[in-house]
């Protein structure tokens, strides 16, 4: 089947002139079409300009003049992602008609590759949740079990690649919003180090703990895409000038004499069915030659009110571009400015969204900053120094990336705080500005997927990469009967 | 510490957002929860930390200061909720006296 085939190998059958980019489109399609209406991957879908892209790659490539080798590969991307002319909502009812006049920097650089638009995906309200339950199209579903969540805030994403809906797909990642999901449906998810791609273009939730990055089946397809969005680009000022040394033909998966630290911290709290899962993968790595040692990040316990303080402090200030003046929703019968504002942004935020921006807001208020905000920046240097040491003894730094496997829809989502504590294995590589890798290891009693994390030192997407391709080898693939 | 729903309705409006009576009870015992849990970061040694504020090592970023073309109004036109004679219309801003 076209659909089960990974971003490689369509590729080479288009090399080959074995397929067209017609054809791979139309198979997607369909699959979307035949899923979507269970799995709610896509907020937007549009097949006449998809095919019509497809007709135009299948001409460059017929004469010669293809983009790149994956010319014609049709890719899903989260819908925080500008696209130029196709609507980009955030999943938010105040977004839910923008129809963004510019490209992303990532989805230019897709673009400029030949890679085409599949759709744009489901999400957490503004990238703000751990399951898409707070979509303001409601969530996604898991495709091992459409009773459990996906996993979130890129949850779209997630499934769309895990049930063949996508080859390949962007998602951000601002608390672990690439690796959880990408756990919780057996795909693989990168985040890279803070400032390897773009954000011009992202919708920011926190500045500076955004990341765009990629799902795919595989390691090296996840590769691909990353090296595709890499680069430096002057619209965004934290974005950083790093030779791209990740793309698949520099990955062999040799890890002899690569050093591991397992922090024991990652594995407190950790079901016993996935902590066993993951500690058997390390031991394999040390078989193929990896140096196993324990290390501690004390102060990974600190990880959440750190993340949560300073994450919605910058959400309350990104937020509030929102005042239904240039763009955006606009209530109707509004006769003052003051009232302008307050309709624009009640109605159009979602309560999860609200609630973060008061959590945020508050903690920047007159009385409250210095014990609340100031006193969580400090305890980020903190936890950065955490990883600086460790990264002085180790290569790389592996645990699970969840706590449990995919949860029911429904169980969390009345409750915020627990919610946020079960984000506690991914938010210190965003707070640290570090890269991370999920890759889908097996399943639990259930038919779950597990993911294992690497983290790695900053700019050392290529070593995560390797252990990554290594780990990969020794698994079984993992897929969804759907 | 606790919040109570008069600390949320101030910082609700300090965030130009209205909430309904249903909404301030439920933000104030979650966000009361929340709050409560995050003063956890008072056990950290941060006494004499530098604050984070940037995680790689970035120095201030310069470009010329050269005009370059923007958005078209056309493009403006097309995302802004209300528009006439090439402007964004927004309701009066300054009161009549009457």
């Amino acid at each position: 089947m076209i659909t089960d085939k990974t971003i490689s190998s369509l590729s080479e059958m288009l090399e080959k002139k074995e397929i067209s980019s017609r054809e791979i489109c139309q198979a997607y399609l369909k699959r979307i079409s035949d899923l979507n209406g269970r799995l709610n991957a896509y907020i937007t879908v549009d097949p006449g300009m998809l095919m019509v892209e497809a007709g135009i790659s299948d001409e460059r490539r017929s004469s010669g003049k293809q983009l790149s080798r994956y010319d014609g590969i049709p890719i899903a991307v989260k819908d925080n992602i500008s696209t130029k002319g196709v609507k980009t909502t955030c999943a938010s009812r105040i977004l839910s008609n923008f129809v963004p006049p510019y490209d992303a920097h990532s989805y230019e650089q897709m673009k400029s590759r030949g890679f085409l638009l599949l759709g744009k995906t489901n999400m957490d309200e503004f990238a703000m949740g751990s399951t898409t339950e707070t979509s303001y199209f409601g969530p996604s579903k898991n495709p091992f079990n459409t009773d459990r969540v996906p996993g979130g805030s890129s949850g779209g994403s997630a499934v769309a690649v895990s049930s063949g809906m996508a080859p390949g797909a962007l998602g951000s990642d601002t608390g672990g919003s690439i690796r959880q999901p990408a756990a919780f449906c057996g795909v693989v998810g990168i985040k890279p180090t803070y400032g390897r791609v773009s954000r011009y273009g992202l919708v920011a939730y926190a500045s500076s703990l955004d990341q765009i990055g990629a799902f795919a089946t595989t390691v090296g397809d996840a590769a691909v895409l990353l090296s595709t969005i890499s680069g430096h680009d002057v619209r965004d000022t934290t974005s950083i000038d790093r030779e791209v040394d990740f793309r698949p033909g520099d990955l062999s998966g040799d890890v002899s004499g690569v050093r591991i630290g397992v922090p024991e911290e990652y594995f407190e709290g950790v079901s016993e069915e996935i902590a066993a899962v993951i500690k058997n993968k390390i031991s394999l790595l040390e078989k193929s030659g990896a140096v196993v040692e324990k290390i501690s990040l004390k102060y990974t316990e600190y990880a959440i009110p750190v993340y949560y303080l300073i994450a919605t402090a910058e959400a309350s200030s990104n937020l509030a571009r929102y005042d239904g003046v240039r763009y955006g929703l606009r209530p109707e019968g509004i006769n003052n400015l003051s009232d302008l504002y307050l309709k624009s942004r009640s109605e159009g935020f979602g309560r999860e969204v609200k609630r973060r921006i008061i959590l945020g807001t508050f903690s920047l208020s007159s009385g409250y900053y210095d014990a609340y905000y100031m006193k969580a920046l400090k305890g980020r240097t903190l936890i950065i120094r955490d990883f600086q040491d460790a990264f002085s003894k180790v290569d790389a730094i592996i645990s699970p990336v969840t706590t449990t496997t995919a949860f029911k829809i429904g169980e969390m989502i009345s409750d915020p705080l627990q919610m946020y504590m079960s984000d506690i294995l991914t938010i210190s590589t965003n707070l640290a500005g570090i890269p991370g890798i999920s890759v889908p290891v097996g399943v639990d009693g259930k038919g779950m997927p597990i993911g294992l994390q690497i983290m790695g030192d900053h700019f050392r997407e290529k070593t995560i990469l390797s252990l990554a391709a290594n780990v990969e080898k020794t698994c079984e693939k993992i897929k969804p009967e759907i | 510490m606790k919040l109570d729903e008069k600390l949320i309705s101030r910082v609700a409006n300090l965030a130009r957002l209205e909430l309904t009576d249903e909404e301030k009870q439920e933000f104030t015992k979650q966000l009361s929860d929340i709050i409560e849990y995050v003063e956890k970061i008072n056990e950290m040694p941060t006494g004499d930390v530098i604050p984070a504020d940037h995680i790689v090592d970035l120095k201030n970023v310069f470009r010329e200061d050269r005009a370059s073309a923007s958005l078209d109004r056309s493009e403006i036109e097309k995302i802004a909720p209300k528009f006439e004679m090439g402007h964004i219309v927004v309701p009066r801003i300054i009161e009549s006296i009457e």
